[in-house]
Protein backbone atom coordinates (compact mmCIF):
# COMPACT_ATOMS: atom_id res chain seq x y z
CA UNK A 1 0.00 0.00 0.00
CA UNK A 2 2.71 2.32 0.84
CA UNK A 3 4.55 1.94 -2.52
CA UNK A 4 2.29 3.65 -4.51
CA UNK A 5 2.14 6.12 -2.64
CA UNK A 6 5.72 7.30 -2.85
CA UNK A 7 5.75 6.87 -6.61
CA UNK A 8 2.70 9.21 -6.92
CA UNK A 9 3.80 12.55 -8.44
CA UNK A 10 2.52 14.77 -6.25
CA UNK A 11 4.27 12.75 -3.14
CA UNK A 12 7.46 12.65 -4.97
CA UNK A 13 7.33 16.73 -5.91
CA UNK A 14 5.65 18.35 -2.99
CA UNK A 15 5.29 15.90 -0.11
CA UNK A 16 8.90 14.49 -0.34
CA UNK A 17 10.78 17.61 0.38
CA UNK A 18 8.21 18.88 2.60
CA UNK A 19 8.82 16.25 5.19
CA UNK A 20 12.52 16.83 4.54
CA UNK A 21 12.33 20.11 5.65
CA UNK A 22 10.25 18.84 8.80
CA UNK A 23 12.75 16.42 10.12
CA UNK A 24 15.08 18.94 9.46
CA UNK A 25 13.53 21.43 11.20
CA UNK A 26 12.89 18.96 14.34
CA UNK A 27 16.41 17.62 14.28
CA UNK A 28 17.45 21.26 14.85
CA UNK A 29 15.53 21.93 17.34
CA UNK A 30 15.72 19.03 19.57
CA UNK A 31 18.89 18.31 19.44
CA UNK A 32 19.87 22.45 20.07
CA UNK A 33 17.71 22.01 22.63
CA UNK A 34 19.44 19.09 23.85
CA UNK A 35 23.05 20.44 23.57
CA UNK A 36 21.61 23.74 25.41
CA UNK A 37 23.10 26.30 22.58
CA UNK A 38 23.25 30.09 23.75
CA UNK A 39 20.04 31.69 21.53
CA UNK A 40 22.96 34.43 20.51
CA UNK A 41 24.78 31.85 18.87
CA UNK A 42 22.15 29.49 17.17
CA UNK A 43 18.29 29.89 17.66
CA UNK A 44 15.87 26.92 17.59
CA UNK A 45 13.24 27.58 15.12
CA UNK A 46 11.13 28.16 18.39
CA UNK A 47 13.36 30.99 19.35
CA UNK A 48 12.66 32.39 15.08
CA UNK A 49 9.12 31.38 15.44
CA UNK A 50 9.12 33.57 18.68
CA UNK A 51 10.68 36.21 17.11
CA UNK A 52 8.44 36.38 14.03
CA UNK A 53 5.08 37.00 16.69
CA UNK A 54 6.90 39.22 19.19
CA UNK A 55 8.47 41.56 16.70
CA UNK A 56 5.88 41.17 13.81
CA UNK A 57 5.16 44.69 13.76
CA UNK A 58 8.81 46.22 13.11
CA UNK A 59 9.44 43.40 10.78
CA UNK A 60 6.27 43.70 8.93
CA UNK A 61 7.21 47.93 8.44
CA UNK A 62 10.63 46.50 7.04
CA UNK A 63 9.08 44.09 4.79
CA UNK A 64 6.99 46.38 3.46
CA UNK A 65 9.48 48.49 2.74
CA UNK A 66 11.82 46.32 1.34
CA UNK A 67 8.65 45.04 -1.13
CA UNK A 68 8.35 48.23 -2.15
CA UNK A 69 11.93 48.76 -3.68
CA UNK A 70 12.23 45.87 -5.04
CA UNK A 71 8.70 45.77 -6.97
CA UNK A 72 9.06 49.73 -7.66
CA UNK A 73 13.12 48.76 -9.09
CA UNK A 74 11.57 45.27 -11.01
CA UNK A 75 9.04 47.23 -12.88
CA UNK A 76 11.27 50.05 -13.74
CA UNK A 77 13.22 47.07 -14.80
CA UNK A 78 10.84 45.49 -16.70
CA UNK A 79 9.84 48.89 -18.51
CA UNK A 80 13.43 50.22 -19.26
CA UNK A 81 14.57 46.54 -20.13
CA UNK A 82 11.54 45.76 -22.47
CA UNK A 83 12.63 49.91 -24.21
CA UNK A 84 15.91 49.62 -24.52
CA UNK A 85 15.11 45.88 -26.30
CA UNK A 86 12.91 47.05 -28.60
CA UNK A 87 15.53 50.03 -29.37
CA UNK A 88 18.51 46.81 -30.16
CA UNK A 89 16.24 45.56 -32.74
CA UNK A 90 15.60 48.27 -34.61
CA UNK A 91 19.20 48.43 -35.95
CA UNK A 92 22.28 46.43 -35.17
CA UNK A 93 24.31 49.75 -35.41
CA UNK A 94 22.56 51.03 -31.95
CA UNK A 95 22.78 47.99 -30.15
CA UNK A 96 26.54 48.03 -31.11
CA UNK A 97 26.86 51.34 -29.88
CA UNK A 98 25.05 50.19 -26.50
CA UNK A 99 25.58 47.11 -25.47
CA UNK A 100 29.15 47.28 -24.73
CA UNK A 101 27.78 50.02 -21.78
CA UNK A 102 25.23 48.16 -20.75
CA UNK A 103 27.63 45.35 -20.14
CA UNK A 104 29.71 47.73 -18.01
CA UNK A 105 26.86 48.39 -16.24
CA UNK A 106 26.12 44.56 -15.61
CA UNK A 107 29.70 43.42 -14.42
CA UNK A 108 30.17 46.31 -12.14
CA UNK A 109 29.45 45.19 -8.84
CA UNK A 110 26.27 47.20 -7.58
CA UNK A 111 27.97 47.28 -4.28
CA UNK A 112 30.38 49.52 -5.57
CA UNK A 113 28.39 51.31 -7.48
CA UNK A 114 25.46 52.31 -4.56
CA UNK A 115 27.45 54.40 -2.22
CA UNK A 116 27.80 56.69 -5.47
CA UNK A 117 24.07 57.09 -6.25
CA UNK A 118 22.94 57.05 -2.45
CA UNK A 119 25.15 60.31 -2.90
CA UNK A 120 23.91 61.67 -5.91
CA UNK A 121 20.04 60.97 -4.92
CA UNK A 122 18.92 62.48 -1.85
CA UNK A 123 15.71 60.50 -1.38
CA UNK A 124 16.60 57.14 0.42
CA UNK A 125 14.09 54.91 -1.35
CA UNK A 126 14.76 56.18 -5.12
CA UNK A 127 18.26 55.76 -4.21
CA UNK A 128 17.68 51.81 -3.41
CA UNK A 129 14.68 51.95 -6.47
CA UNK A 130 18.02 53.12 -8.74
CA UNK A 131 20.39 50.66 -7.36
CA UNK A 132 18.31 47.33 -7.22
CA UNK A 133 16.57 48.38 -10.56
CA UNK A 134 20.37 48.62 -12.22
CA UNK A 135 21.05 44.97 -10.66
CA UNK A 136 17.87 43.68 -12.18
CA UNK A 137 17.74 45.32 -15.76
CA UNK A 138 20.24 43.23 -17.22
CA UNK A 139 18.57 39.96 -18.10
CA UNK A 140 15.32 41.42 -19.04
CA UNK A 141 17.15 43.77 -21.57
CA UNK A 142 19.69 40.78 -23.21
CA UNK A 143 16.45 38.23 -23.34
CA UNK A 144 14.37 40.12 -25.03
CA UNK A 145 16.54 41.59 -27.69
CA UNK A 146 17.72 37.65 -27.99
CA UNK A 147 14.06 36.90 -28.37
CA UNK A 148 13.04 39.60 -30.88
CA UNK A 149 15.85 38.70 -32.69
CA UNK A 150 15.70 35.25 -33.22
CA UNK A 151 12.55 34.96 -35.09
CA UNK A 152 12.17 31.76 -37.85
CA UNK A 153 13.71 32.78 -40.87
CA UNK A 154 10.89 30.88 -43.06
CA UNK A 155 8.29 33.32 -40.91
CA UNK A 156 10.20 36.56 -42.06
CA UNK A 157 10.71 35.65 -45.43
CA UNK A 158 6.71 35.04 -45.04
CA UNK A 159 5.91 38.34 -43.72
CA UNK A 160 8.21 39.87 -46.15
CA UNK A 161 6.18 38.16 -49.19
CA UNK A 162 3.22 39.47 -47.79
CA UNK A 163 4.01 42.98 -47.57
CA UNK A 164 3.88 43.60 -43.85
CA UNK A 165 5.66 46.63 -42.45
CA UNK A 166 8.04 46.83 -39.42
CA UNK A 167 5.36 47.54 -37.36
CA UNK A 168 3.63 44.35 -38.89
CA UNK A 169 6.41 42.44 -38.18
CA UNK A 170 7.15 43.70 -34.85
CA UNK A 171 4.03 43.22 -33.44
CA UNK A 172 2.88 40.24 -35.19
CA UNK A 173 5.90 38.75 -35.34
CA UNK A 174 8.88 39.66 -33.21
CA UNK A 175 6.87 40.56 -29.87
CA UNK A 176 5.18 37.22 -29.72
CA UNK A 177 8.46 35.21 -30.64
CA UNK A 178 9.95 37.25 -27.52
CA UNK A 179 7.38 36.55 -24.97
CA UNK A 180 9.18 32.97 -23.76
CA UNK A 181 12.32 34.75 -23.97
CA UNK A 182 11.08 37.45 -21.79
CA UNK A 183 9.00 35.39 -19.29
CA UNK A 184 12.97 33.62 -18.36
CA UNK A 185 14.10 37.17 -17.87
CA UNK A 186 10.97 38.18 -15.72
CA UNK A 187 12.03 35.17 -13.67
CA UNK A 188 16.04 35.94 -13.04
CA UNK A 189 15.08 39.63 -12.97
CA UNK A 190 12.52 39.53 -9.69
CA UNK A 191 15.01 37.40 -7.81
CA UNK A 192 18.17 39.95 -8.77
CA UNK A 193 15.48 43.14 -8.06
CA UNK A 194 15.17 42.12 -4.33
CA UNK A 195 18.95 40.42 -3.79
CA UNK A 196 19.76 44.51 -5.37
CA UNK A 197 17.34 45.98 -3.02
CA UNK A 198 18.16 44.22 -0.01
CA UNK A 199 22.44 45.31 -0.71
CA UNK A 200 21.62 48.66 -1.42
CA UNK A 201 19.69 48.84 1.95
CA UNK A 202 23.01 47.31 3.73
CA UNK A 203 25.25 50.34 1.83
CA UNK A 204 22.57 52.91 2.51
CA UNK A 205 21.93 51.61 6.10
CA UNK A 206 18.91 53.90 6.52
CA UNK A 207 16.85 53.37 9.43
CA UNK A 208 13.98 54.74 10.89
CA UNK A 209 10.96 54.55 9.09
CA UNK A 210 12.47 53.70 5.65
CA UNK A 211 14.21 50.74 7.55
CA UNK A 212 13.87 47.90 5.28
CA UNK A 213 14.62 43.91 6.05
CA UNK A 214 18.46 43.77 5.28
CA UNK A 215 18.25 46.85 8.07
CA UNK A 216 16.98 44.90 10.60
CA UNK A 217 19.27 42.49 9.85
CA UNK A 218 21.84 44.80 10.32
CA UNK A 219 20.77 46.11 13.86
CA UNK A 220 20.07 42.51 14.97
CA UNK A 221 23.76 41.42 13.88
CA UNK A 222 24.85 44.46 16.41
CA UNK A 223 22.73 43.49 19.33
CA UNK A 224 23.65 39.83 18.78
CA UNK A 225 19.44 39.18 18.48
CA UNK A 226 19.85 36.29 16.19
CA UNK A 227 16.49 35.23 16.30
CA UNK A 228 14.95 38.56 14.96
CA UNK A 229 18.07 38.17 12.42
CA UNK A 230 16.63 34.63 11.04
CA UNK A 231 13.14 35.91 11.38
CA UNK A 232 14.65 39.00 8.88
CA UNK A 233 16.11 36.60 6.84
CA UNK A 234 13.00 34.02 6.66
CA UNK A 235 11.08 36.79 5.58
CA UNK A 236 13.07 37.70 3.14
CA UNK A 237 13.44 34.35 1.25
CA UNK A 238 9.56 34.20 1.45
CA UNK A 239 9.58 37.47 -0.71
CA UNK A 240 11.73 35.90 -3.22
CA UNK A 241 9.92 33.02 -3.56
CA UNK A 242 6.76 34.90 -3.85
CA UNK A 243 8.25 36.54 -6.62
CA UNK A 244 9.30 34.04 -8.43
CA UNK A 245 6.38 32.07 -8.16
CA UNK A 246 4.19 34.96 -9.51
CA UNK A 247 6.44 35.38 -12.35
CA UNK A 248 6.22 30.98 -13.19
CA UNK A 249 2.57 31.53 -13.15
CA UNK A 250 2.47 34.38 -15.10
CA UNK A 251 4.63 32.90 -17.60
CA UNK A 252 2.22 29.71 -17.44
CA UNK A 253 -0.77 31.83 -17.98
CA UNK A 254 0.35 33.63 -21.33
CA UNK A 255 2.27 30.65 -22.70
CA UNK A 256 0.88 27.27 -21.76
CA UNK A 257 -1.49 27.53 -25.11
CA UNK A 258 1.50 27.13 -27.56
CA UNK A 259 5.03 26.97 -25.50
CA UNK A 260 7.05 23.87 -24.96
CA UNK A 261 8.25 25.18 -21.62
CA UNK A 262 4.48 25.19 -20.38
CA UNK A 263 3.89 21.41 -21.51
CA UNK A 264 2.93 19.23 -18.56
CA UNK B 1 30.82 17.98 -67.40
CA UNK B 2 31.47 16.94 -70.17
CA UNK B 3 28.58 17.18 -71.81
CA UNK B 4 26.16 19.94 -72.12
CA UNK B 5 22.60 19.73 -72.88
CA UNK B 6 20.67 22.13 -75.07
CA UNK B 7 17.83 24.06 -73.46
CA UNK B 8 15.25 23.99 -75.14
CA UNK B 9 12.69 27.13 -74.22
CA UNK B 10 9.05 26.19 -75.14
CA UNK B 11 7.59 27.11 -78.20
CA UNK B 12 4.75 28.32 -76.59
CA UNK B 13 6.10 31.42 -75.12
CA UNK B 14 7.34 32.68 -78.42
CA UNK B 15 3.86 34.04 -78.59
CA UNK B 16 2.69 34.48 -75.13
CA UNK B 17 4.26 36.49 -72.35
CA UNK B 18 5.69 34.27 -69.93
CA UNK B 19 4.24 34.57 -66.24
CA UNK B 20 8.23 33.74 -65.39
CA UNK B 21 10.74 34.71 -67.53
CA UNK B 22 14.08 34.05 -66.53
CA UNK B 23 17.16 35.80 -68.25
CA UNK B 24 20.48 35.54 -68.19
CA UNK B 25 20.61 34.95 -63.95
CA UNK B 26 23.34 33.90 -62.33
CA UNK B 27 24.26 35.05 -58.43
CA UNK B 28 27.21 34.63 -56.74
CA UNK B 29 27.52 35.13 -53.09
CA UNK B 30 30.01 37.20 -51.19
CA UNK B 31 31.79 34.21 -50.33
CA UNK B 32 32.68 33.23 -54.19
CA UNK B 33 29.82 31.07 -53.97
CA UNK B 34 28.88 29.99 -57.29
CA UNK B 35 25.31 29.88 -56.62
CA UNK B 36 23.49 29.66 -60.33
CA UNK B 37 25.46 30.30 -63.53
CA UNK B 38 23.65 31.93 -66.20
CA UNK B 39 20.40 30.87 -66.69
CA UNK B 40 17.51 31.48 -69.19
CA UNK B 41 14.11 30.01 -68.14
CA UNK B 42 10.17 30.38 -69.62
CA UNK B 43 7.35 29.69 -66.72
CA UNK B 44 4.27 29.86 -68.83
CA UNK B 45 0.74 30.61 -67.03
CA UNK B 46 -0.86 27.71 -65.72
CA UNK B 47 2.55 25.41 -66.09
CA UNK B 48 2.93 23.09 -62.95
CA UNK B 49 6.39 23.24 -62.97
CA UNK B 50 9.11 21.26 -61.19
CA UNK B 51 12.82 22.39 -60.45
CA UNK B 52 14.79 19.54 -59.48
CA UNK B 53 18.45 18.76 -58.86
CA UNK B 54 20.77 17.75 -56.05
CA UNK B 55 21.05 19.88 -53.11
CA UNK B 56 23.27 23.21 -53.88
CA UNK B 57 22.38 23.42 -57.42
CA UNK B 58 20.99 26.86 -56.46
CA UNK B 59 17.10 25.77 -57.17
CA UNK B 60 16.24 27.10 -53.38
CA UNK B 61 17.98 30.24 -54.96
CA UNK B 62 15.99 30.11 -58.10
CA UNK B 63 12.56 29.78 -56.35
CA UNK B 64 13.63 32.97 -54.22
CA UNK B 65 14.24 34.95 -56.81
CA UNK B 66 10.71 34.17 -58.19
CA UNK B 67 9.03 35.02 -55.20
CA UNK B 68 11.64 38.54 -55.14
CA UNK B 69 13.23 37.51 -51.66
CA UNK B 70 16.55 36.91 -53.26
CA UNK B 71 18.38 39.50 -56.19
CA UNK B 72 20.38 38.16 -59.24
CA UNK B 73 23.73 39.50 -58.96
CA UNK B 74 23.56 39.38 -63.25
CA UNK B 75 20.71 38.99 -65.55
CA UNK B 76 17.24 39.73 -64.30
CA UNK B 77 13.64 38.30 -63.73
CA UNK B 78 10.61 39.36 -65.12
CA UNK B 79 6.96 38.63 -63.82
CA UNK B 80 4.78 39.22 -67.10
CA UNK B 81 6.92 40.95 -69.13
CA UNK B 82 7.59 43.33 -66.01
CA UNK B 83 10.25 43.79 -63.50
CA UNK B 84 7.76 44.26 -60.44
CA UNK B 85 6.36 41.21 -59.07
CA UNK B 86 3.73 43.61 -57.11
CA UNK B 87 1.79 44.88 -59.54
CA UNK B 88 2.30 41.65 -61.86
CA UNK B 89 1.04 38.66 -60.16
CA UNK B 90 -0.60 37.59 -56.43
CA UNK B 91 2.47 35.04 -55.22
CA UNK B 92 2.18 32.85 -52.32
CA UNK B 93 5.03 30.79 -51.37
CA UNK B 94 5.31 27.39 -48.97
CA UNK B 95 8.70 26.91 -47.39
CA UNK B 96 10.56 23.60 -46.61
CA UNK B 97 8.87 23.80 -43.02
CA UNK B 98 5.44 25.03 -41.90
CA UNK B 99 6.95 27.81 -40.34
CA UNK B 100 3.63 28.41 -38.48
CA UNK B 101 3.63 31.04 -36.14
CA UNK B 102 3.21 28.39 -32.65
CA UNK B 103 1.47 30.86 -30.73
CA UNK B 104 -1.82 31.41 -33.23
CA UNK B 105 -4.48 28.59 -33.97
CA UNK B 106 -4.63 27.22 -37.22
CA UNK B 107 -7.32 29.50 -38.35
CA UNK B 108 -5.28 32.64 -37.12
CA UNK B 109 -2.19 31.49 -39.00
CA UNK B 110 -4.11 30.85 -41.87
CA UNK B 111 -5.62 34.52 -42.12
CA UNK B 112 -2.31 36.15 -41.40
CA UNK B 113 -1.94 36.91 -45.06
CA UNK B 114 -4.83 38.73 -45.74
CA UNK B 115 -4.83 40.29 -41.90
CA UNK B 116 -1.44 41.80 -43.19
CA UNK B 117 -3.45 43.21 -46.23
CA UNK B 118 -5.89 44.61 -43.49
CA UNK B 119 -9.14 42.84 -44.91
CA UNK B 120 -11.62 43.14 -42.87
CA UNK B 121 -12.60 39.79 -40.57
CA UNK B 122 -15.70 39.96 -41.91
CA UNK B 123 -14.23 39.18 -45.76
CA UNK B 124 -12.17 37.23 -44.29
CA UNK B 125 -13.53 34.41 -42.39
CA UNK B 126 -15.14 32.73 -45.13
CA UNK B 127 -11.58 32.85 -46.98
CA UNK B 128 -10.14 31.10 -44.12
CA UNK B 129 -12.48 28.65 -44.04
CA UNK B 130 -12.41 28.14 -47.81
CA UNK B 131 -9.02 27.59 -47.87
CA UNK B 132 -8.86 25.30 -44.68
CA UNK B 133 -11.75 22.99 -46.23
CA UNK B 134 -9.66 22.49 -49.69
CA UNK B 135 -6.70 20.99 -47.68
CA UNK B 136 -9.05 19.36 -45.19
CA UNK B 137 -8.37 21.01 -42.07
CA UNK B 138 -11.85 22.67 -41.61
CA UNK B 139 -11.95 20.97 -38.35
CA UNK B 140 -9.16 21.80 -36.81
CA UNK B 141 -9.31 25.55 -37.19
CA UNK B 142 -8.85 26.22 -33.10
CA UNK B 143 -6.01 23.79 -32.74
CA UNK B 144 -2.65 25.41 -32.04
CA UNK B 145 0.28 23.82 -34.74
CA UNK B 146 1.84 21.86 -31.77
CA UNK B 147 -1.32 20.00 -31.32
CA UNK B 148 -1.19 18.79 -35.66
CA UNK B 149 1.07 15.84 -37.20
CA UNK B 150 3.96 17.01 -39.59
CA UNK B 151 1.55 16.62 -42.74
CA UNK B 152 -1.16 18.26 -41.57
CA UNK B 153 0.84 21.20 -40.46
CA UNK B 154 2.28 21.49 -44.13
CA UNK B 155 -1.42 21.16 -45.36
CA UNK B 156 -2.14 24.58 -42.65
CA UNK B 157 1.31 26.37 -44.13
CA UNK B 158 -0.48 25.30 -47.81
CA UNK B 159 -3.88 26.52 -46.80
CA UNK B 160 -2.01 29.92 -45.59
CA UNK B 161 -0.70 29.79 -49.25
CA UNK B 162 -3.83 29.34 -50.79
CA UNK B 163 -6.10 32.46 -48.41
CA UNK B 164 -5.11 34.84 -50.77
CA UNK B 165 -5.88 33.11 -54.62
CA UNK B 166 -2.52 33.30 -55.87
CA UNK B 167 -2.21 32.62 -59.49
CA UNK B 168 1.36 31.82 -58.77
CA UNK B 169 2.21 29.49 -55.91
CA UNK B 170 6.02 28.94 -54.78
CA UNK B 171 6.58 25.80 -53.44
CA UNK B 172 10.21 24.97 -51.41
CA UNK B 173 10.70 21.59 -51.01
CA UNK B 174 7.27 21.61 -49.00
CA UNK B 175 7.08 17.95 -48.46
CA UNK B 176 10.86 16.80 -47.96
CA UNK B 177 10.79 16.04 -44.23
CA UNK B 178 7.00 13.65 -44.09
CA UNK B 179 6.71 9.93 -44.46
CA UNK B 180 6.27 8.62 -47.89
CA UNK B 181 2.45 7.67 -47.38
CA UNK B 182 1.84 11.34 -46.65
CA UNK B 183 3.82 12.49 -49.42
CA UNK B 184 2.54 10.59 -51.90
CA UNK B 185 -1.07 11.79 -50.58
CA UNK B 186 -0.03 15.66 -50.82
CA UNK B 187 1.53 15.50 -53.88
CA UNK B 188 -2.13 14.07 -55.16
CA UNK B 189 -3.76 16.66 -53.14
CA UNK B 190 -1.13 19.35 -54.80
CA UNK B 191 -1.84 18.20 -58.13
CA UNK B 192 -5.83 18.14 -57.56
CA UNK B 193 -6.05 21.83 -56.62
CA UNK B 194 -3.49 22.72 -59.72
CA UNK B 195 -6.42 20.93 -61.94
CA UNK B 196 -8.79 22.72 -60.44
CA UNK B 197 -8.15 26.31 -60.31
CA UNK B 198 -6.22 28.49 -62.23
CA UNK B 199 -2.79 28.32 -60.65
CA UNK B 200 0.64 28.55 -61.78
CA UNK B 201 3.18 26.46 -59.68
CA UNK B 202 7.05 26.17 -59.62
CA UNK B 203 7.65 22.98 -57.24
CA UNK B 204 11.48 22.29 -55.82
CA UNK B 205 12.32 19.13 -55.04
CA UNK B 206 14.82 16.53 -55.09
CA UNK B 207 12.74 13.87 -55.37
CA UNK B 208 12.37 13.01 -59.19
CA UNK B 209 9.06 10.79 -58.60
CA UNK B 210 7.68 13.72 -57.16
CA UNK B 211 8.70 15.78 -59.87
CA UNK B 212 7.36 13.60 -62.69
CA UNK B 213 4.34 12.55 -61.15
CA UNK B 214 3.52 16.22 -60.41
CA UNK B 215 4.79 18.17 -62.78
CA UNK B 216 3.68 18.96 -66.47
CA UNK B 217 7.77 20.12 -67.04
CA UNK B 218 10.63 19.25 -65.42
CA UNK B 219 13.41 21.22 -65.22
CA UNK B 220 16.42 19.13 -63.91
CA UNK B 221 19.09 21.15 -62.56
CA UNK B 222 23.15 20.31 -61.79
CA UNK B 223 24.99 21.61 -59.00
CA UNK B 224 28.55 23.56 -58.68
CA UNK B 225 27.60 25.63 -60.35
CA UNK B 226 23.95 26.12 -60.22
CA UNK B 227 22.85 25.38 -64.10
CA UNK B 228 19.89 23.51 -66.28
CA UNK B 229 21.09 20.43 -67.18
CA UNK B 230 17.84 19.51 -69.14
CA UNK B 231 14.28 20.94 -69.12
CA UNK B 232 11.79 18.16 -70.35
CA UNK B 233 8.04 18.07 -70.71
CA UNK B 234 6.27 15.25 -68.61
CA UNK B 235 4.28 12.15 -70.45
CA UNK B 236 1.64 11.63 -68.30
CA UNK B 237 -2.40 12.25 -68.39
CA UNK B 238 -4.13 15.29 -66.57
CA UNK B 239 -5.42 13.67 -64.00
CA UNK B 240 -2.86 11.26 -62.24
CA UNK B 241 -3.54 9.07 -59.68
CA UNK B 242 -1.78 6.16 -57.78
CA UNK B 243 -1.91 4.13 -61.42
CA UNK B 244 0.58 6.72 -62.64
CA UNK B 245 3.02 6.22 -60.27
CA UNK B 246 3.35 2.38 -60.95
CA UNK B 247 2.47 2.47 -64.80
CA UNK B 248 5.70 2.02 -67.35
CA UNK B 249 5.35 5.37 -68.73
CA UNK B 250 6.08 7.06 -64.95
CA UNK B 251 8.87 4.37 -64.61
CA UNK B 252 10.69 5.26 -67.62
CA UNK B 253 10.53 8.70 -67.39
CA UNK B 254 11.78 8.53 -64.00
CA UNK B 255 14.76 6.62 -64.97
CA UNK B 256 15.20 8.65 -67.69
CA UNK B 257 15.93 12.04 -65.10
CA UNK B 258 17.61 9.30 -62.97
CA UNK B 259 20.23 9.06 -65.96
CA UNK B 260 20.27 12.25 -66.90
CA UNK B 261 21.42 13.69 -63.38
CA UNK B 262 23.86 11.02 -63.11
CA UNK B 263 25.40 12.27 -65.72
CA UNK B 264 25.06 15.86 -64.80
CA UNK B 265 27.40 15.49 -61.45
CA UNK B 266 29.58 13.22 -63.70
CA UNK B 267 31.05 11.05 -61.32
CA UNK B 268 31.21 13.54 -58.87
CA UNK B 269 30.03 12.53 -55.51
CA UNK B 270 27.35 15.28 -54.64
CA UNK B 271 24.94 15.46 -51.38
Amino acid sequence: MIKPLIQHPIVQRIAAPLILGFLFLLIWQLSFQQLEVPVYVVPKPSDIVMALINQSSLLLGSLLVTLKITLLAFACAVIIGTLIAFLFVQSRVVEACFMPYAILFQVTPIVAIAPLVIIWIQNTTLALVVCAMLVAVFPILTNTTLGLRSVNKGLLNLFQINKASRWQILMRLRVPNALPYFFGGLRISCGLALIGAVVSEFVAGAGGTSAGLAYQILQAGFQLDLPLMFAALFLITCTGLGLFLLMSLLSRVFLSKWHESEQA
Amino acid sequence: MNSVLSVDIPTTSNFVTPMIMVRGVEKTYPNGTHALQRLDLNIAKGEIISLLGPSGCGKSTLLKMFADLEQPSAGQVRWNGKADIQSQCKMAMVFQEATLMPWATIEENVRLPLDLRHIAKSLSKEKVLDALKAVGLDKFAKAYPRELSGGMQMRASLARALVTEPDLLLMDEPFGALDEFTRHKLDSDIRKLWSERDLTIVFVTHSIYEAVYLSSRVIVMGARPGRVIADLEVDGPYHRDESFRTSESFIKQCSHFSELLAQASGGQDHD
